[in-house]
């Protein structure tokens, strides 16, 4: 439904986005992630048709979207950062507008109208004036604007930011119930929203994709390795040779240090339990072992992991090369 | 058309939704109003000297009142049309707005052209506030009403030339008050450009003249429509609509 080709966007010498290529299937809702300024809006905003790429191409339900901009955008229901309101509109003569622009026929503006409202749930303030409007409230009727043609393809650049708890659980199952009869992109920088709504996940950072994959399989595969936080208070000397030559430890790293007293983030390989082995070494060297628990990785520490693990390279004076983009399971 | 009518109607409801329509309109009804009166005024004078002295008992009242009238017509859209157009782009630019317009399935054209229109609407009913004056003038004498209806023509030609750069200017910012001073500015160094020429060579003095817009009202305030001013303005607006949609455009590619 969504293609992506070898996208490149760059603003004078700055390149926002590098070199991105995924795709969409029909019905599935793509979660984009990535920290600010990775490139998720500069992305998003190509695909809309709302500015050019500078190399490579992007289809949207078959139409390129710079070669047939109108046929694509037709296909496309597009909700920006900040939802895109007339102040003095009311809800429902904005939404007729919208609805007049992307080609809704007049025989069929009222019913859509009507439906769109009810599904956003913003029936109940039609008549107020868009600039009168609560956040949540605008995010919804900028969400009723982009469904409002019935577009094959809805791009959601951070539907839920701004929004209260009960709120961004509603939009989640709204989206979640949109998928199937639309495909959905949408991005965001909160990584629980993509473990509960999308089915797949591109994490891009600093306009490179990095990973490609479901958010189940994302977890499972940087779960390779356990990783086990050790506080050591080993006098001010430092305990990470001797933890390395525990069996099994692949790699000791200092998370925290304060007053002499040294944490440590210790990999092992995949399911050998060092635990013992650990602890023991520790209180045979005579230092105190004052904390020891497994350290899970959650989707946060992957995208953590993932979008840093450029720093060592570029310290070391060469330019980065992107890491390699974990394959995408689903292909395969 | 009908996306072009669908923006043009936005347009005109944004203008009367807030007080803009309201503002430019109202000013303008009464400092026209001002105007006409003390014109009257002056005309009747005139008409009562020369009967006093024995001259024509009619005289023309399209040549001694509405010609000068109109001038001071001209004045007026100097100072107002910058209130109309600054917001036009630079507004949508700054609410974020713009994004719906270039992400909906319309050609920059279209939103320019529905823009240009809505602006051109406000402006005509500005004018058409005025026909009520005319009105007046039909009832208690004769004047003649070809020349009237041309000076509307060449008026509403102006007008049209100071929303094409009007938009244009508001398209290349997000700030409204840059973008009213500047086409201040820009209207009014077109208005004086030609002094400039009185001052060098003949050939530079024709070329002043010819790019001065007020030069061209002249004819049409006499009641003549030549095709010269009448390709001057119409090439005037269409190369401001252009070159609106050039800057959209690169507007677009600078992201």
């Amino acid at each position: 439904m969504i293609e992506v080709q070898h996208l490149t966007k760059r603003y004078g010498r700055v390149t926002a986005v590098d070199d991105v290529s995924f795709r969409v299937e029909s019905g599935e809702i793509l979660g984009f992630l990535g920290p600010n300024g990775a490139g998720k809006t500069t992305t998003m905003r190509i695909l809309t048709g709302y500015m050019p790429a500078t190399e490579g191409k992007a289809l949207v339900a078959g139409f390129d979207v710079f070669d047939q901009p109108i046929e694509a955008k037709r296909r496309t229901g597009y909700l920006p950062e900040t939802p895109p309101l007339y102040p003095d509109m009311s809800v429902s003569e904005y939404l007729t507008f919208v609805a007049k622009i992307k080609g809704v026929p007049s025989g069929e503006r009222r019913q859509r109208l009507q439906t769109v409202m009810e599904r956003t749930r913003v029936t109940d303030v039609a008549a107020k004036l868009c600039s009168k409007l609560s956040k949540g409230y605008r995010q919804r009727v900028g969400l009723a604007q982009a469904l409002i043609h019935n577009p094959d393809v809805l791009i959601l650049d951070e539907p839920t930011a701004g929004l209260d708890p009960k709120q961004i659980i509603e939009t989640r199952q709204l989206i979640k119930a949109l998928a199937g009869d639309h495909t959905v992109i949408l991005s965001t920088h909160i990584l629980p929203e993509v473990s509960q709504t999308c089915q797949r996940v591109v994490i891009i950072n600093n306009g490179h994709v990095v990973a490609v994959d479901t958010p189940d399989n994302l977890t499972a595969r940087l779960r390779g390795s356990e990783t086990l936080y050790v506080q050591v208070d080993a006098g001010g000397r430092d305990a990470a040779a001797t933890l390395t030559s525990v069996a099994g430890v692949t790699r000791v790293a200092v998370s925290d240090r304060r007053d002499g007293i040294v944490g440590y983030e210790v990999d092992s390989e995949h399911g050998q339990d060092i635990r013992r082995e650990l602890s023991r070494t520790v209180v045979d060297s005579g230092w105190g072992l004052l904390e020891l628990r497994p350290m899970r990785m959650s989707l946060e520490q992957i995208f953590l992991s993932l979008t840093t693990e450029e720093s060592p390279t570029s310290e070391a004076g060469a330019p980065a090369p992107p890491p390699p983009p974990v394959q995408e399971a689903a292909d395969a | 058309m009908r996306n072009v009518l669908a923006i043009a109607q936005k347009e005109v409801r944004s203008y009367f939704a807030s007080p803009i329509a309201y503002i430019v309109i109202g000013l303008f009804v009464l400092l026209y109003g001002y105007f006409y009166i003390v014109m009257l005024q002056y005309f009747l004078r005139q008409s009562m000297q020369m009967a006093q002295f024995g001259g024509p008992q009619a005289v023309n009242i399209n040549e001694m009142m509405l010609r000068l009238l109109f001038q001071n017509v001209t004045i007026l859209v100097l100072f107002l049309l910058p209130m109309v157009t600054m917001r036009t782009y630079s507004e949508e630019k700054r609410s974020g707005t713009i994004e719906l317009l270039l992400t909906a399935p319309l050609t920059d054209f279209q939103i320019i052209m529905g823009k240009f229109l809505g602006a051109m609407a406000l402006y005509g009913v500005m004018l058409g506030v005025t026909l009520l004056h005319m009105a007046i003038l039909f009832v208690y004498g004769n004047p003649e009403w070809k020349p009237i209806a041309t000076a509307y023509l060449g008026l509403l030609l102006l007008g049209g030339c100071f929303i094409s750069v009007g938009l244009l200017i508001s398209s290349l910012t997000k700030n409204q008050i840059v973008a009213g001073v500047t086409t201040f500015a820009v209207f009014l160094f077109l208005w004086i450009i030609n002094w400039m020429g009185s001052f060098s060579g003949p050939t530079m003095n024709e070329v002043t003249t010819y790019l001065s817009i007020i030069e061209h009202f002249d004819d049409f305030s006499k009641g003549v429509i030549d095709t010269t001013h009448l390709i001057y303005y119409v090439s005037f607006i269409a190369f401001g609509l252009f070159l609106t949609a050039k800057s959209v455009d690169s507007e677009r590619w600078r992201g």
